[in-house]
């Protein structure tokens, strides 16, 4: 076929023209395409550089280590311990099934263990290592180490966690630490804790009770922080850079551990606290409460079982009674009465009142002690034979906000602020109390009650003690439970003078003296021996139950024959040496009936020891009891030692 | 006979062709396709034998035939367009029986040593099967509305089985390929202006009847058209590869971080690395200059054809070269814009770079047929 040339010729013409039209069209795009290449990667190179650095770097808190806690003497409380763990990385293991049944058949691992792993891995990335078992024994992490070929992806690391060497002794003191908790962070004490370690390390370790809690912030240190590569998939690729974050601080308790653990192990079996404080600086020296509960069960994740034997136990293990709980002072509180009536000017300490067994006060009849009375009684034999009648009568003329004024002084119905969790304030009742808590008036009756340390008035075993130190010291002691942090030393809760006159405090320390070194004396039975160790105490029972006027006629059910949860609180303060005091004391026994009975001899030990700076000779005990005492210590030495070594064994 | 050996005054015979086959060009090919190879080597994190290796033995089986193609007379191609265009077809075809599913589209057929895509053939085929139509079309002819159904057809029909696949892509290159064809032959402008005319129409009544009562279009349809258009409305899906590329591209800045540096490549934020998304490595890892460096190359190879096109006095030779030109620049600018976040991810490889036989084997296949223009032109 043959085309007409012209229409070729048209035709070429045609193809050329928009043939160059098409390579200008195609220019055009390329330089479009050159433009947004420079617009982005010249222009918005830099926006997209940090887009990409941001991509590519994480950057990771890298825990900070806790500080440790000491006791006075430089023995730790707790500390920060190695602690092996074994952990499985899913994609490394290949078979998991096979692989944890060939680590199941070399190490004991609990069925459920595996089944946690098992269902962990399962949400979580498999590059992620999953933890199989903590604290594991040296000895398996040897045989898992060995056997590392026959078990891909498995691998024994090592970890920081606490450790609470002493154990129970300590616990309500230094509490524990464990795993932040949505409580903490919204309406818990971190709830305005915007440290982002709290947040972004996942179970990281916080107090929770006791020192720990209250001195978080000291202890916690600052978390450093790395830089990691990471990938699109979230995996680390390399580590890139980290600054060092900085330890917590360490803290110094002002208990001493020896003094704490021999009072530890006085307590045994009973339901009680003591608290021991230094009267020179206010340091307490020793507080605990019995039973008490190993803090390190509560960081390894406390089993069901285990914590409902501690929540169900009538004895309470779980609270630190010595701050916690007050209870009604009992003949304790004489004291404050009677140094309010003698402040105000109300006695002399020569004035008697006559005892015939009970007072009839507007209508009612209160008690005394002893039914058949004391007789007519003074001031000094008041409080050594710890009349109540005596006390109903001078707390009547002195009246009720003269009391609570010499209560507060004296440290009960203040609040002492130890870092410890839950620290009462007691109650030291006065009228305008009455009004604004229950709206009702005041009424003599509980004036009445008042004056020997029942009806409204709670105090707490620490305020207890800081009494009996306040009254053996004059002055303002305040009781302080921190040395030093991070090397630096608190101030010391020594105190000023309270402006007590001298003579009155004379008489009633001069009491208390015989409350403990006078036959007559209700403590008599649990005095100090030794010369210059000779201590001033008072007793205290305090009723937990009402006593009808039925019982009352047939005789008072003695405390034998009740159940334990109403018999009588059996307290007792006193401080020592007499000449030159250092040492306060209180101690209440939970139910232990009399405070004499129950409480003096607690006092007595403890108080020795404290004196000798560990275990007394036999001669500052009354002869007739040494035989008793030597059995006593004896036993509480291979107590401790036994202690001791089971400790080592779960270390 | 043809009229194309009337006007030969010489042509060379047996060997000496290969002295006139157009060597500025395939040294083009060649420096585009080593770029693949190092980008290919880069993303698999210095590993040769993934990618590069296997892109490299392509590389020289598609020279082998290129040259092959070279040497056979144009004559003969045009006579074998036909040919070419009904087994182009019968294989896309073949994909919707045998083909091989993969993320969700058949749009290839196992071969036992390779997969082959038969749209990437279909876009050389028809190319030549349209530059043969109108080099037989007289010329008069070309504009009349009669004589444009046969090219509608050849282009329509495997555009709507690609469509089917479904290849957005490869329909958008086969549309707009031979759209182009016509263009060149002569069909008369008006047409074209009618038919943008009235997509434009299209696209905005489809946008403005939104939200009125006489909406086109279903909400969800909308919402999935929003999302292709610019996916960055949709950060956790369809957004989170074209940022991440987008942030592969810019982070290259003026001179790159460096062979094997680029950590959006390395570190796996960028998605489909070694396939559509490996201008972004290069770009990353050389930044402005060799992202631009690139698309000089690809330039150069559109110049050269387009040059050597013009040079022909023959309709068929020219209307081919200038098809497999406007072929291969569709690839490039399709996928660059792509990757640069200028037009929707529609899935078009970077031509002699991105991994993948069939792309490749064509595309050299095509220029085989240019350079085959090339030697056997009238001098």
């Amino acid at each position: 076929m043959k085309r007409p040339a012209k229409d070729l010729e048209r035709a070429s013409r045609v193809v050329t023209r928009r043939g160059l039209v098409l390579g200008g069209l195609q220019l055009g795009v390329m330089g479009v395409l050159g433009w947004r290449m420079q617009s982005m990667q010249v222009e918005q190179a830099e926006q997209f550089r940090l887009l990409a650095e941001e991509n590519r770097v994480n950057l990771r808190l890298i825990p900070p280590e806790r500080g440790l806690i000491f006791d006075r003497n430089g023995v730790k409380l707790a500390e920060n311990s190695q602690n092996y763990r074994i952990v499985i990385i899913r994609e490394d293991a290949g078979d998991v099934d096979e692989t944890l049944a060939r680590l199941a058949r070399l190490i004991h691992v609990p069925p459920e263990a595996i089944e946690t792993a098992k269902e962990e891995m399962a949400r979580r990335s498999p590059f992620a290592p999953v933890p199989i078992m903590e604290r594991v024994p040296w000895e398996d992490v040897a045989r898992v180490t060995v056997n590392t070929p026959s078990l891909p992806g498995i691998i024994a690391e090592v970890g920081l966690s606490r450790l609470y060497p002493q154990r129970e002794e300590l616990a309500h003191v230094v509490g524990y630490v464990g795993p932040v908790s949505d409580y903490d962070l919204t309406r818990g004490y971190l709830a305005t804790d915007t440290d982002p370690v709290l947040r972004e390390i996942p179970r990281f370790q916080v107090g929770k009770t006791g020192v720990e809690a209250k001195m978080e912030h000291d202890l916690r240190g600052s978390a450093g922080t790395k830089r990691i590569e990471v990938n699109a998939a979230g995996r680390v690729m390399r580590e890139l850079g980290r600054v060092p974050g900085t330890a917590g601080s360490d803290v110094q308790l002002t208990i001493d551990s020896g003094l704490q653990s021999y009072l530890h192990a006085r307590l045994e079996g009973e339901s009680a606290s003591v608290v021991v404080i230094d009267l020179e600086d206010g340091d307490v020296r020793a507080i605990g409460s019995a039973p008490s509960f190993d803090p390190n069960l509560f960081v390894r994740g406390i089993s069901v079982a285990d914590w409902r034997a501690l929540n169900e136990n009538k004895y309470r293990p779980l609270a630190a009674k010595a701050v916690q709980d007050a209870y009604p002072p009992g003949s304790c509180f004489k004291m404050i009465t009677a140094l309010a009536a003698l402040e105000a000017g109300e006695i002399d300490s020569q004035e008697t009142v006559w005892c015939p067994g009970h007072l009839d006060v507007s209508g009612t009849r209160f008690h005394c002690w002893r039914r058949g009375g004391h007789g007519n009684i003074n001031l000094h034999e008041s409080l050594k034979q710890s009349c109540d009648v005596y006390y109903y009568d001078v707390g009547q003329r002195v009246g009720i906000d003269k009391i609570a004024e010499m209560a507060r002084k004296l440290g009960l119905g203040v609040n002492h602020d130890l870092p410890l969790s839950a620290v009462t304030e007691g109650i030291a009742p006065d009228k305008a109390w009455k009004r604004t808590t229950r709206g009702e008036d005041w009424r003599i009756g509980d004036t009445v009650n008042a004056s020997i340390g029942q009806g409204y008035v709670l105090a707490s075993p620490l305020q207890l003690a800081v009494m009996a130190a306040r009254l053996g010291t004059g002055r303002a002691v305040t009781p302080r439970l921190v040395r030093t942090v991070d090397g630096v030393p608190q101030p010391s809760g020594g105190g000023e003078s309270l402006g007590l006159n001298e003579n009155n405090l004379r008489r009633i320390r001069e009491s208390m003296f015989d409350v403990s070194n006078h036959r007559r004396g209700t403590a008599w039975r649990s005095r100090i021996e030794a010369e210059e160790m000779l201590m001033a105490g008072k007793t205290g029972t305090s009723q937990v139950r009402r006593i009808t006027a039925e019982e009352r006629a047939r005789g008072v059910t003695s405390n034998a024959d009740l159940p334990w949860e109403r018999r009588d609180h059996g307290l007792f303060v006193a401080f020592a040496p007499y000449d030159n005091p250092k040492y306060a004391i209180s101690v209440v026994v939970e139910h232990g009936g009399g405070g004499s009975t129950a409480a003096a001899p607690i006092a007595r030990d403890v108080m020795l020891q404290a004196l000798y700076g560990g275990t007394p000779p036999l001669e500052a005990y009354p002869s007739a009891d040494r035989g008793r005492i030597d059995e006593l210590q004896q036993q509480i030495q291979d107590r401790a030692q036994q202690r001791a070594s089971e400790g080592r064994d779960r270390a | 006979m043809s009229y194309l050996e009337y006007q030969v005054k010489y042509i060379p015979a047996g060997f000496r062709k290969l002295l006139y086959i157009n060597w500025p060009l395939v040294l083009l090919l060649a420096a585009v396709a080593a770029t693949g190879v190092l980008m290919l080597t880069s993303v698999a994190g210095g590993e040769t034998a993934r990618w590069a290796e296997p892109q490299l033995k392509r590389f020289g089986l598609g020279l082998v035939l290129m040259l092959g193609v070279a040497m056979v007379p144009l004559w003969f191609w045009r006579n074998m367009a036909g040919v070419a265009y009904a087994s182009g077809l019968f294989l896309v075809i073949l994909v919707e029986f045998v083909g091989v599913e993969v993320n969700g589209s058949v749009r290839w057929i196992n071969l036992g040593f390779m997969q082959l895509q038969p749209s990437e053939l279909m876009k050389v085929a028809l190319v030549l099967a349209l530059a043969a139509y109108y080099d037989w079309l007289p010329v008069t002819k070309s504009s009349r509305p009669l004589w444009l159904i046969p090219p509608l057809a050849l282009i329509l029909l495997p555009t709507f089985l690609v469509l089917r696949q479904p290849d957005l892509g490869t329909a958008l290159l086969l549309l707009t390929g031979g759209g182009t064809m016509m263009f060149l032959a002569g069909v008369h402008w008006a047409y074209f202006a009618t038919i943008i005319a009235a997509g434009v129409g299209t696209v905005v009544a489809v946008f403005e009847s939104r939200g009125t009562p006489w909406q086109i279009l279903a909400d969800y349809q909308y919402r999935r058209i929003d999302t292709f258009i610019d996916p960055e409305n949709d950060p956790l899906g369809a957004g989170y590869h074209i940022t991440q590329a987008k942030i592969a591209l810019g982070s290259g800045g003026l001179t790159g971080k460096g062979f094997m540096q680029g950590t959006q490549s390395r570190l796996n934020f960028l998605p489909e690395k070694h396939t559509d998304f490996i201008f972004n490595t290069l770009a990353e890892e050389f930044g402005f200059v060799g992202g631009m460096t690139l698309l000089t190359l690809y330039g150069l190879i559109i110049f050269f054809c387009v040059a050597s096109a013009l040079q022909h006095t023959s309709r068929f030779a020219t209307l081919l070269v200038l098809g497999v030109a406007m072929t291969f620049f569709l690839y490039f600018a399709v996928n660059m814009a792509m990757v640069m976040g200028l037009a929707p991810v529609v899935g078009v490889p970077l031509p002699l770079v991105s991994y993948g036989g069939s792309a490749m084997l064509v595309l050299m296949l095509a220029f085989g047929l240019v350079q085959s223009a090339h030697v056997h032109r009238p001098r």
